[in-house]
């Protein structure tokens, strides 16, 4: 496949996993600005972090009046799955130039993982793989930013009282569907949430960090003794 | 110096994406760490969804059949029949508007 044929099937492939992506932009952006922040904050967000569950976290976090450290370190938290992305595509990415690593870490995010590592692995003969995920990533990044400055514009008409706060939690909640089903997940899910309730007013809006650290430990234990 | 923020928040998730690229030898995260990172949204994600479906901004736990928590069970039961992101979304917030109207 020539690198222009990777690039569009990276396109095509990640166009269905853009169906729920434009809401949560959409969502982010009009609760960015319901929060307080300037559509000049909101939008570099999207632009400067893109990754949309901690662009969420961040807003509320300093809306709540966080210290920046917790808005920093829970950002961390939400975001260290990357790190796992990128010991999967490591073996696929490693060999390219710099400049190639950087852009495509900007890329990397869940369904441009998702669909591009699948790819990467049924072609591993194709020279041009890393075409695929560039196609892919700046599809999903194009919708991220148009769907942010669409909640923009949005988040300045939609009234206050129809209550889309309520939506980060409902969003929140999608993310992890398809975790449901899996015992020991669940059972971590319950914890965090539990504990999440119980610290809530611990200093420094701790709580999230705190309860998924928790989680992540009793989760570790979980499964060492499962084994 | 929120600007200072969203920059450094920007510069660790780039990290997050790039660390594991940038090595020479790659794979070098062991099969208890992979699994962890597994569990990263199941960990995280509920903390930011319980408190803002069962306490108020006081941190207070609110009323048992308030709109918001009746939502969330129609959410929960959508979501995990349908599977489907945007019939979760969607009917947790038209449910959240119908209760929330019903109730008062």
């Amino acid at each position: 496949m020539t690198k222009i044929d990777t690039f569009i099937k990276g396109i095509l492939d990640i166009l269905p996993l853009m169906i729920p992506v434009v809401p949560f932009g959409i969502i982010y952006g009009v609760i960015g600005v319901e929060i307080g922040f300037s559509p000049m904050e909101v939008f570099a967000m999207s632009f400067v972090i893109f990754a949309g569950s901690s662009q969420i976290a961040f807003a509320q976090l300093f809306a709540a009046g966080a210290s920046p450290l917790v808005m920093i370190s829970s950002v961390a938290v939400i975001n260290s799955r990357h790190i796992l992305y990128g010991a999967v595509l490591a073996e696929y990415l490693g060999k390219l130039r710099l400049t190639w690593k950087i852009i495509l870490s900007y890329l990397m995010a869940d369904q441009a993982f998702s669909v591009s590592s699948a790819y990467f692995k049924k072609n591993v003969k194709n020279k041009n793989v890393h075409f695929h995920m560039l196609g892919s990533g700046l599809t999903l990044w194009s919708l991220w930013q148009l769907s942010t400055l669409i909640g923009i514009v949005l988040g300045n008409i939609v009234p206050a009282q129809l209550g889309l706060e309520f939506a980060i939690p409902l969003t929140f909640f999608s993310l992890i569907l398809s975790e449901l089903r899996k015992l020991d997940h669940l059972i971590i899910i319950l914890i965090s949430g539990i504990c999440s309730v119980l610290t809530y007013n611990f200093p420094f809006k701790i709580y999230i960090i705190f309860s998924a650290i928790f989680s992540l430990a009793i989760s570790i234990m979980i499964n060492k003794k499962f084994k | 110096m929120i600007w200072t923020w969203i920059f450094i928040a920007g510069i660790i998730t780039f990290l997050t994406r790039y660390s594991m690229i940038a090595l020479i030898k790659p794979n070098t995260l062991n099969e208890t760490t992979k699994k962890a990172l597994t569990y990263v949204p199941s960990a995280v994600f509920p903390a930011i969804i319980f408190p803002a479906v069962f306490l108020d901004k006081q941190g207070d736990f609110i009323y048992i059949l308030s709109p918001q928590i009746l939502a969330f069970f129609v959410a929960v039961i959508v979501g995990y029949l349908s599977k489907n992101v945007i019939f979760t979304i969607a009917s947790g917030l038209i449910s959240f508007w119908i209760f929330s109207y019903v109730l008062h």
